[in-house]
């Protein structure tokens, strides 16, 4: 029971098995053997409420569940031995699930994450016992050799970081979680914390000891309220254990973890600025170098990963370099997690071994694109990143063939785009965005973004020149060039990306015309008439009173009054609303 | 200051006053007893912690999470994150504004009862669009669904005017948001949906 899988109706849905288990007529030796619990993300978020029935070892899935549907479950098949089989997930489960390859996520889903007994069950903590009886240095080599890089974008060489902070010469340091995950459409952190957030603990109290530091933080974004909610859980279990506080079992080492809530900027992931945030200050980034390793928190050498960075070490430490580095490609080892939404069949979380050909994740474990239209896009990266378009889908999906691209891997947000979206306005939109984000310390990003927005808004509302065009990109360069942080630095991306791979669009734009349909200043809202029924809904929902017609009369809408918000569109029943 | 409001405040100051960089837990703390920051509130708490009141403001106006006036009774929260705005997040906001009958650059209804934020990303992509009402995350949203929660919560919390009435006239017979008496709906409400 993840965010998503809540606001599907997960909460009801379990209170319906415990009360049908509660009032079936069962053996008490049954009953006691027989438990409802609730578990984490395990990525399909399309097919929500996702229920397992594991009996005799055996599981089955039911999709789609409601409340309703929990008595017969529990009659027929719990009770019964049979499966109520029109209920069960089909083949697009499990194709969503074939090319996966789940480290981080292995137990999400699997497990409750408010029990720390269940976490231990699955071999939760051992790789913490394990590294609190060998020395620091080894843990450090181990975590070079496996190749991890930082998952929240950048995709610095994790052991490195620890080694450089370990070498560091102070007598205070600190570890810091960044689970500011702001990038719009991500969710890997947000659920990795919901459903696995003693791995995420784990993986901090091993980067502690390995770099020899008794203090550390999270920093997490207010507007995740389960995820902060699991997380105080949690810490609270790992202490009353003893894996958290001083003489961690007996070993004289001591470390603590805090709670740090963002406040709503985005800005704020990035990690100077989430330091000065920390400090209690505006959230403004600083100039690198110095870096946080040297100098960071208070001044003092800092390390900063990423929730999905963490959660890999205790996995790595379990089963070994090697086999972590057995997967990917040679600079980009492991697995990723990447939030696949947009216009696929199959949104939701997946984790896929890094090089993983970008067709198989949108066709075979995306199931392809809803209601069979024709694949335009794929957003990377967030507001940093850039577009693979569709004649591109053989790329490898690792750090240096997207960049190769002029996008990123970044945080793991991954937009798949259609037909009837305008590549403009994506543009345009990441823009607004960081635009309104941007901090305002320096310069080329404060002003450069507000012009490149102007501009862009300009080519949309079809009063556009090449001129303009020329603009975007010179300018472009420039605000990537000079500003002072990653925020500044990617906010061209998205622009200077489009315009590589759709330059026809902006083309189209400066003439007027926009081919998706979706610009509004370019859009003719008209009604056919041979369709028309005159209901006269669209009259009353139209804000404008731009729409005339009697009853059973088709309608007319001015086109001097019309202010172009598409409400007609969206309530006409009969299709009869058109736009050119 | 009311006795009540100082009570409060005298709370969180106990609660906060040794934590270092302790600034922005004060404001959330304020923000979440007052549902905004009120200027003489931060003032007090300024001047208790010895801090300037400059580094509080400078926070309250940096930070999305802080409003420096009241807000609603209810908190609508629209996201309008890439996933959601490619599935249509925009025309979604822009109908339940029109509802409400929020003006250009107007987040809160004239008598309190509802706010309409936008947002850049909630965190729950795959169930785009999504829109948040007092904590409450609703997925695959559709304009339709979530006016229909919105009158409902309206009515439940016992209005006999319209949402966001702007005088009693246009609210005693009209529904919610009504721009004249015969536009507006006089029946009730239907039954709400049931759950997805």
């Amino acid at each position: 029971m993840g965010t998503g899988g809540m606001a599907a109706g997960g909460g009801e849905v379990l209170d319906a098995f415990r009360s049908a288990l509660g009032k079936a007529d069962i053996k008490a030796a049954f009953k006691s053997r027989c438990s409802a619990h609730k578990v984490g993300c395990r990525g399909l978020c399309a097919k929500d409420v996702l229920v397992d029935i594991v009996m005799g070892g055996e599981k089955s899935t039911y999709q789609f569940v409601t409340p309703e549907m929990a008595p017969k479950i529990v009659e027929e098949h719990i009770i019964g031995g049979a499966p109520v089989k029109e209920w069960l997930v089909g083949e697009d489960y499990l194709n969503f699930h074939g090319k996966q390859v789940k480290v981080v996520l292995s137990d999400c889903g699997n497990i409750d994450p408010e029990e720390i007994e269940a976490y231990i069950g699955v071999r939760g903590y051992e790789a913490m016992k394990k590294v609190l009886s060998a020395p620091p240095e080894e843990t450090i080599e181990t975590i070079k050799k496996s190749g991890l890089r930082g998952r929240g974008g950048a995709g610095f060489p994790t052991g490195v970081k620890w080694e450089i902070c370990r070498k560091a010469n102070a007598s205070t340091k600190y570890i810091i979680c960044n689970a500011d995950e702001g990038d719009p459409g991500a969710f890997m952190d947000r659920s990795v914390i919901e459903g696995n957030p003693h791995a995420v603990l784990e993986g901090m109290i091993i980067g502690a000891y390995a770099i020899g530091l008794n203090h550390g933080y999270v920093y997490i974004r207010a507007e995740y309220p389960l995820a902060v909610e699991r997380l105080k859980i949690a810490l609270r279990q790992a202490r009353e254990r003893n894996f958290l506080g001083e003489d961690i079992l007996g070993t004289g080492f001591d470390f603590d973890i805090k709670i740090k809530l963002g406040a709503g900027a985005f800005v704020c992931g990035e990690e100077t600025a989430l330091i000065a945030s920390i400090e209690g200050q505006r959230g403004m980034p600083r100039a690198k170098p110095p870096f946080p390793v040297y100098q960071g928190l208070w001044g003092k050498p800092t390390v900063i990963n990423n929730v999905e960075t963490f959660a890999n070490v205790p996995y790595i430490i379990r089963k070994g370099a090697e086999w972590f580095s057995s997967y990917g490609t040679e600079k980009s080892k492991g697995t990723k997690v990447f939030a696949l939404t947009g216009k696929v069949k199959n949104t939701g979380l997946i984790e896929v071994p890094m090089g993983i050909p970008l067709r198989e994740i949108v066709y075979d474990i995306g199931g392809g694109i809803e209601n069979d239209k024709a694949l335009k896009a794929v957003q990377t990266g967030g507001p940093s990143g850039g577009c693979i378009p569709a004649d591109m889908m053989d790329i490898r999906v690792d750090y240096e063939s997207l960049i190769a691209a002029g996008t990123y891997v970044g945080s793991g947000g991954m937009i798949v785009l259609d037909e009837d979206d305008c590549m403009v306005d994506v543009a345009r939109y990441f823009l607004r965005f960081t635009q309104s984000e941007s901090c305002g310390k320096c310069v080329p990003c404060r002003i450069g973004t507000k012009r490149l927005l102007e501009t862009l808004d300009k080519i949309a509302k079809g009063q556009g020149t090449h001129k303009d065009m020329e603009l975007l990109e010179t300018l472009g360069r420039d605000v990537k060039a000079a500003s002072l942080c990653g925020l500044g630095q990617g906010a061209p991306n998205p622009v200077l990306s489009t315009l590589k791979y759709f330059r026809h669009e902006y083309e189209a734009h400066i003439e007027g015309r926009c081919p998706a349909k979706v610009c509004k200043e370019l859009l003719t809202y008209y009604i056919l008439e041979e369709f028309c029924k005159g209901c006269m809904v669209c009259l009353r929902a139209c804000p404008a009173g731009a729409i005339t017609g009697e009853k059973k009369k088709p309608h007319r809408i001015s086109q001097d009054a019309c202010i172009k918000c598409g409400a007609c569109f969206d309530v006409c029943k009969f299709n009869a609303v058109a736009k050119k | 200051m009311e006795e009540e409001r100082l009570t409060a405040l005298k709370r969180i100051f106990d609660a906060y006053r040794a934590e270092k960089g302790n600034t922005i837990p004060v404001l959330q703390a304020i923000e979440e007893e007052f549902g905004y920051l009120p200027e003489e509130a931060v003032n007090w708490i300024a001047e208790e912690l010895d801090i300037p009141q400059s580094t509080f403001f400078g926070a309250a106006t940096f930070y999305a999470q802080f409003h420096l006036k009241p807000r609603g009774k209810n908190i609508v929260t629209a996201c309008d994150g890439t996933a959601c705005h490619v599935k249509g997040s925009e025309r979604l906001i822009s109908g339940i504004r029109r509802e409400l009958d929020l003006g250009e650059g107007e987040e809160t209804t004239p008598d309190l009862s509802f706010t309409v934020e936008k947002v850049n990303c909630v965190g729950a992509c795959s169930i785009a669009p999504v829109v948040v009402i007092n904590r409450k995350v609703y997925g695959k949203s559709t304009t339709d669904r979530i006016i229909k929660e919105i009158k409902g919560i309206h009515i439940s919390q016992g209005a006999v005017a319209g949402v966001g009435a702007r005088s009693p006239s246009q609210g005693a017979v009209a529904g919610v948001g009504a721009r004249s008496p015969s536009q507006g709906a006089v029946a009730p409400d239907k039954k709400r949906d049931e759950e997805e």
